[in-house]
């Protein structure tokens, strides 16, 4: 069975066995905070994984009868009053707001067009090849003298629909797959468990080249595929986990008890309750997307169409200006980790108020 | 009273059975570990009306009892053997869905937690509504305001209103009447309470037995409660089964178990009891623990922990013998009526 969550060679020496198993286990963490507080801690048996159902000592309730935590709900209400005083997620949540506003608005905040050559004629392909800094241009302009600042906002807007989608992607996919498995259970999971064990074993990167490489034609939407296709498996352990700790809950077994059918227990009962880990995961994954999708368009595996401003694709320009004019690298590079940053922030923080065990 | 009680018991114990479960045994295997007989020829009849306590410590195999007999326990890593015979047919041969069609319609459950028994996400309104939706057929428009009517039943004040409401936004009382709905809506013949006040404080779980205590005597329902308390079992129980390391060890009728326990673990259980007019007498608890067991193969399980072993006890396996309308499971009972409250007094001090 691949169900339980402990490595089973704790100290793999393979470096890609090793790789696997860090990458699954913290998949598996995350998963567990959608069982309650007491499943998650309590319950030393037996991970989300097991069979074992906790018996009812194992039930914190306090001595005046007040049980302290409450879940669902609430939990995520205990979890935003804990967020609200987090500097590390308000700076995650200012840099995202920032970054979305400056994408939806980039054509009316942008000074400029951003495909014009305004400064061609300043171009000297020998002498001068990028124009500087000058008034109307605070940034300058780039190899084909189009202005550098109006390329990056507008250049948002691309990284936020190929992370968007690609992330929404991967989102849907997990969420079929890991629900077949974590609902279904058999050899349905098993199937589906190999399958994801085997798409996390290579690195994503790899993995999102290799997809876009095949692609006869490179085109945005086969990035948006790549980078969606390596979100797959992480999204469907993720959810799979997390449905089987909603299998062991109280609040599923008293709706099998009142003879509920199995599509309404796992649409009702199991799956918005496991939801959790997955918004978790799902602000943290698109941070990987847009690196994903800066590096894909670095190597040219993005948009042909150079004229659409792209991050990673302005990043893999301007390599061959690095020594005499490398803020042409820079503007790109320090946008994309900003914005990645923002986004791990965000998740990282919701993630650590969510989790009962790094609370308090 | 007495009479009455003892009428309407007579009159009971003629009608044939609802529910009659034989020797149910339940056994658990996990790799690399020894099986393990959490119930162990189990067998009890609960008769339709009638309310049956199954009573004993925390481990004793209760919760067990009743998974097996929802057939609600996991898929895998038990074996359950023996019958469950409600109304003629065999539970535990039913198809998957065949026993989906029977809970909550046939027998309904109530469980400890009633905070994490309810959905979170889901209105508490919708989650009466679902019940009714299964079994009755109705749709979620007609299924509401029945749903109304059945938290005003059980005693939810403001019912229309709080059918919007999120289990989180109840308090725990209330909750536990919400569960007891949602129990109760399809008129349930058979309704199986594990220790439906537990989670509760005291004053709470007095009005949530009161109110257990009137939808049994006016539905008509049959009710097994299970509990570690012999207080809640005081004023509600018309039987009592007590249980042991996984089996009965005695059985009777609530008055005279009370007034005369034959089994040394009833006699401690009762002893163990607080009570209203020993003010000052010190409680005696039962030794030891249930870790101090031995296997039922050739002793009593109880017998390290007995307050009266005879050598026998570590040697031969006691045999549950029935005499008078009760059964027992000892080789040496205790014999001088125990000197307690009579259990009309009980019932007063302790339930209420
Ligand atoms: N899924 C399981 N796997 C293995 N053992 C189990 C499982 N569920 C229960 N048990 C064991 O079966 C025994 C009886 O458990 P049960 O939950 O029926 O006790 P109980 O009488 O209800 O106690 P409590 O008063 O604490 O609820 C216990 O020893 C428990 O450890
Ligand atoms: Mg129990």
């Amino acid at each position: 069975m691949s169900d339980s969550p402990k490595p089973t060679n704790p100290n793999p020496t393979n470096p890609i066995a090793r790789y696997r198993e860090a990458r699954k286990e913290r998949i598996d963490s995350l998963a567990q905070l959608s069982a309650r507080d007491r499943v998650a801690v309590g319950a030393g048996a037996g991970g989300p994984g097991s069979d074992w159902t906790p018996s009812p000592d194992e039930v914190s309730v306090t001595e005046s009868g007040t049980i302290e935590e409450k879940p669902g709900v609430s939990l995520w209400r205990s979890a935003w009053l804990r967020l609200r005083r987090n500097p590390v997620f308000l700076l995650g949540l200012t840099i995202t707001i920032i970054f979305v506003l400056v994408a939806i608005f980039a054509p009316w905040i942008a000074p400029k067009d951003p495909v014009t050559g305004y400064l061609i004629d300043q171009v000297r392909r020998q002498t001068n090849p990028v124009p500087g800094p000058q008034p109307g241009f605070p940034l300058g302009g780039d190899h084909l003298g189009r202005d550098l600042l109006s390329r990056l906002i507008v250049g948002s807007r691309q990284t936020l629909i190929v992370g968007v989608l690609a992330t929404f992607g991967g989102f849907i996919g997990g969420l079929i797959l890991g629900t077949l498995a974590g609902a279904l259970g058999g050899w349905v999971d098993s199937l589906v468990m190999r399958l994801v064990d085997v798409m996390l074993s290579i690195p994503s990167l790899v993995l999102a080249l290799s997809i876009g490489a095949v692609a006869s034609r490179p085109s945005q939407w086969t990035l948006i595929i790549a980078i969606a296709v390596v979100q797959v498996p992480i999204f469907a352990r993720l959810l799979r986990g997390s449905l089987l700790a909603q299998r062991s809950s109280d609040h599923v077994l008293a709706a099998q008890a009142l003879g509920i059918k199995r599509g309404p227990i796992i649409f009702r009962h199991m799956l918005p309750n496991a939801m959790g880990p997955v918004i978790v995961q799902a602000t943290l994954a698109l941070a990987v997307a847009i690196i994903d999708a800066a590096a894909l368009s670095f190597i040219g595996l993005g948009d042909p169409d150079q004229r659409t401003p792209e991050w990673g694709a302005m990043l893999g320009q301007a390599q061959t200006y690095i020594y005499d004019h490398p803020h042409l690298a820079y503007y790109p590079a320090i946008c994309i980790i900003v914005v990645a940053l923002g986004f791990t922030l965000m998740g990282e923080s919701l993630r650590e108020a969510l989790d009962p065990k790094t609370r308090r | 009273m007495t009479t009455t009680t003892t009428e309407r018991r007579a009159a009971v114990r003629e009608t044939a059975p609802l529910l009659s479960v034989r020797d149910l045994t339940v056994t658990f295997q996990r790799h690399g570990e020894e099986p393990f007989r959490a119930v162990d020829g189990v067998s009890f009849d609960v008769r339709p009306g009638e309310t049956v306590g199954l009573v004993g410590e925390s481990g004793c195999g209760k919760s067990v009892t009743s998974l097996a007999i929802m057939r609600l326990l996991p898929k895998r890593g038990n074996k359950v053997t023996g019958t469950v015979n409600f109304e003629g047919t065999d539970l535990l041969s039913l198809s998957d869905a065949k026993m989906r069609d029977r809970r909550g319609r046939d027998i309904a459950m109530v469980f400890q937690d009633p905070l994490s028994s309810l959905n979170p996400v889901v209105p508490l309104g919708v989650q009466v509504a679902e019940v009714l939706e299964r079994h009755r057929g109705m749709s979620r428009k007609a299924a509401m305001p029945v749903a109304a009517e059945l938290l005003k039943r059980v005693g939810i004040p403001d019912p229309v209103r709080r059918l919007r409401d999120y289990p989180h936004q109840l308090s725990g009382g209330m909750r536990q009447r919400a569960l007891i709905a949602i129990a109760v809506a399809c008129a349930p013949r058979l309704l199986i309470a594990d220790e439906p006040t537990t989670a509760l404080d005291v004053t709470i779980q007095a009005q949530i037995l009161a109110l257990l205590k009137e939808l049994v005597e006016d539905t008509g329902t049959a009710l097994i409660m299970i509990t570690h308390d012999l207080g809640v079992v005081a004023g509600l129980c018309d039987e009592v089964n007590v249980l042991y390391g996984g089996r009965i060890v005695e059985r009777g009728d609530r008055h005279p178990l009370f007034r005369d326990p034959r089994h040394p673990y009833t006699n401690g259980l009762l002893a163990s009891i607080p009570r209203l007019d020993a003010a000052g007498e010190r409680l005696t608890p039962i030794p030891g623990s249930v870790a101090d067991n031995l296997p039922w193969d050739h002793a009593c399980a109880f017998a390290p922990r007995c307050s009266q072993p005879i050598e026998i006890c570590t040697q031969v396996t006691p045999q549950l013998e029935v005499a008078d309308g009760r059964a027992l499971r000892c080789h040496n009972p205790v014999t001088s009526g125990w000197s307690g409250p009579s259990a009309g007094q009980t019932e007063g001090d302790v339930a209420r």
